[in-house]
């Protein structure tokens, strides 16, 4: 109930006052109300639940928990297989 | 797709599976309170690559899970009524009431529908100014602020016709129920990463420093998920209690602003019933006295309509993590999707229908 899908804006409108755009979700795009993000413009990735942008993804965080996983998982292998239970 | 496939790297997942059985010295129970969290898990068989000292048990974030019998009531006697849309998002179509579910309502004839989000249900609204237009407002604080978005706007529009059935539920309240129940076994909580996204994460500081446990806020992908574990042994270990945020790149400790000031626009905190728990102070939304005109309970008078829960079903414990869904005599013989007896079974988000998609049904010996 509480997904929310990662999409990237292509573009934004005013619909009756409220702020609109297509939402990219890999092959498919939607319509995606952006009220709620008032700073993601088109190029941003915004988690998208029940047809509602709730917020604007940070690249930079990503890109640096990606690093650190990354760096987790080598310290992990250079302990070495795990001993038999 | 980018922010999701690079977080179910499996060589990655491996590699924090091995850091979390070399962190770990003693038997920890941890609780990810989110249905989409439990989903992710059985679905990549997380529990099962887990060393044995670490153990998942399954918490009550499953808004069709715990939506009160008496709601489901008072949704199957508002879409029976003659001339009424009803509008649901679809797990609930299924839920059991104390007699009939909303799927046997439409197909008897009534005018239930589907919607992806509430403001497919004002786009109805709009085209049948001439029929009443209900829309059931499930949810945790991920969903609130869509919720009321739809009513605000509904108001602003001037669509008398449209109305919403209000289940809105809290984390925060409940968790804390959790810690306080006498049977209590959770030892460290992971925190809905999409209800933070709204909500921020201020709120659980407070339970870390009231009740000296261990919360991680958590994303929805394997790593994210083991890495939130990860965090949470790391700290168990060593005897730390934190408030720490694994899903950065979602959540902030505000949350967002613009969203919350919406949903408080629209909703005022009230005691809430849950399914299976029973009542919990604070701990749900209604719609403030401003929006009483779009309030489905006052419109078709159905506000004292309150049902007994049936004893047959042991999810209430499931909810609370005290019994796992295999622990029920029930599972997977005369609890199924297709025949549900219980909430956790109808939702894909809960734990007993996650069980029971996921094939952990076949642990139970049938006799």
């Amino acid at each position: 109930m509480c997904l929310a899908i990662p999409g990237k804006i292509l573009d934004t409108e005013e619909l009756n006052g409220i702020r609109l755009g297509r939402v990219q979700f890999g092959g498919i795009t939607r319509h995606t109300y952006l009220d709620f993000v008032p700073d993601a413009h088109p190029g941003d990735f915004v988690l998208v639940h029940v047809g509602f942008a709730i917020s604007k993804l940070d690249e930079a965080e990503a890109a640096r928990t990606y690093e650190l996983l990354e760096k987790a998982g080598l310290v992990a292998d250079e302990l070495g297989p795990e001993a038999p239970e | 797709m980018k922010y999701i496939d690079e977080y179910r790297n499996p060589k990655l997942a491996h590699s924090l599976v091995a850091a979390i059985r070399h962190t770990v010295t003693k038997p920890w129970v941890l609780m990810e309170i989110c249905g989409g969290q439990t989903h992710t898990l059985m679905r990549y068989g997380i529990d099962e690559l887990l060393p044995p000292e670490v153990e998942l048990v399954h918490g009550p974030g499953c808004p069709v899970c715990v939506t009160a019998l008496e709601i489901v009531d008072k949704a199957v006697a508002i879409a029976s009524t003659p001339g009424v849309i009803f509008v649901s998002y679809g797990d609930m179509l299924r839920v059991p009431g104390s007699s009939s579910d909303l799927f046997r309502v439409k197909a008897l004839g009534g005018d239930v529908r589907i919607a992806y989000s509430p403001m497919d249900a004002v786009r109805i609204a709009r085209q049948h100014p001439d029929r009443p237009v209900v829309f059931f407002a499930v949810g945790f604080e991920t969903t609130a602020p869509a919720n009321a978005m739809a009513v605000w706007q509904a108001k602003r529009e001037g669509l008398t016709n449209f109305s919403i059935l209000v289940s809105h539920v809290l984390v925060p309240p409940a968790i804390s129920l959790l810690l306080e129940s006498p049977a209590n076994r959770v030892q460290g909580f992971i925190a809905p990463g999409h209800v933070c996204a709204v909500m921020g994460y201020t709120e659980y500081e407070d339970l870390v420093a009231r009740y000296r446990v261990p919360i991680v806020v958590g994303g929805f992908e394997p790593l994210d998920l083991l890495e939130a574990i990860l965090m949470l042994v790391k700290q168990l270990e060593e005897g730390r209690h934190e408030l720490e945020n694994q899903y950065v790149r979602s959540v902030t400790r505000q949350g967002n602003q613009a969203a919350q000031h919406r949903m408080m626009e629209v909703f005022e905190v009230a005691d809430r019933n849950w399914r299976g728990i029973g009542p919990i102070a604070q701990s749900g939304f209604r719609l403030r006295p401003e929006y009483a005109a779009h309030d489905a309970e006052k419109i078709f008078g159905v506000e004292s309509l309150h049902a007994p829960e049936p004893p047959e079903c042991i999810s209430a414990l499931v909810l609370q993590g005290i019994k796992k869904p295999v622990d029920c005599p029930a599972f997977g013989v005369r609890c199924t999707p297709d025949q549900p007896l219980g909430a956790p079974m109808v939702s894909t988000e809960g734990a007993c229908a996650a069980y029971y998609s996921y094939r952990r049904h076949s642990l139970v010996v049938v006799a």
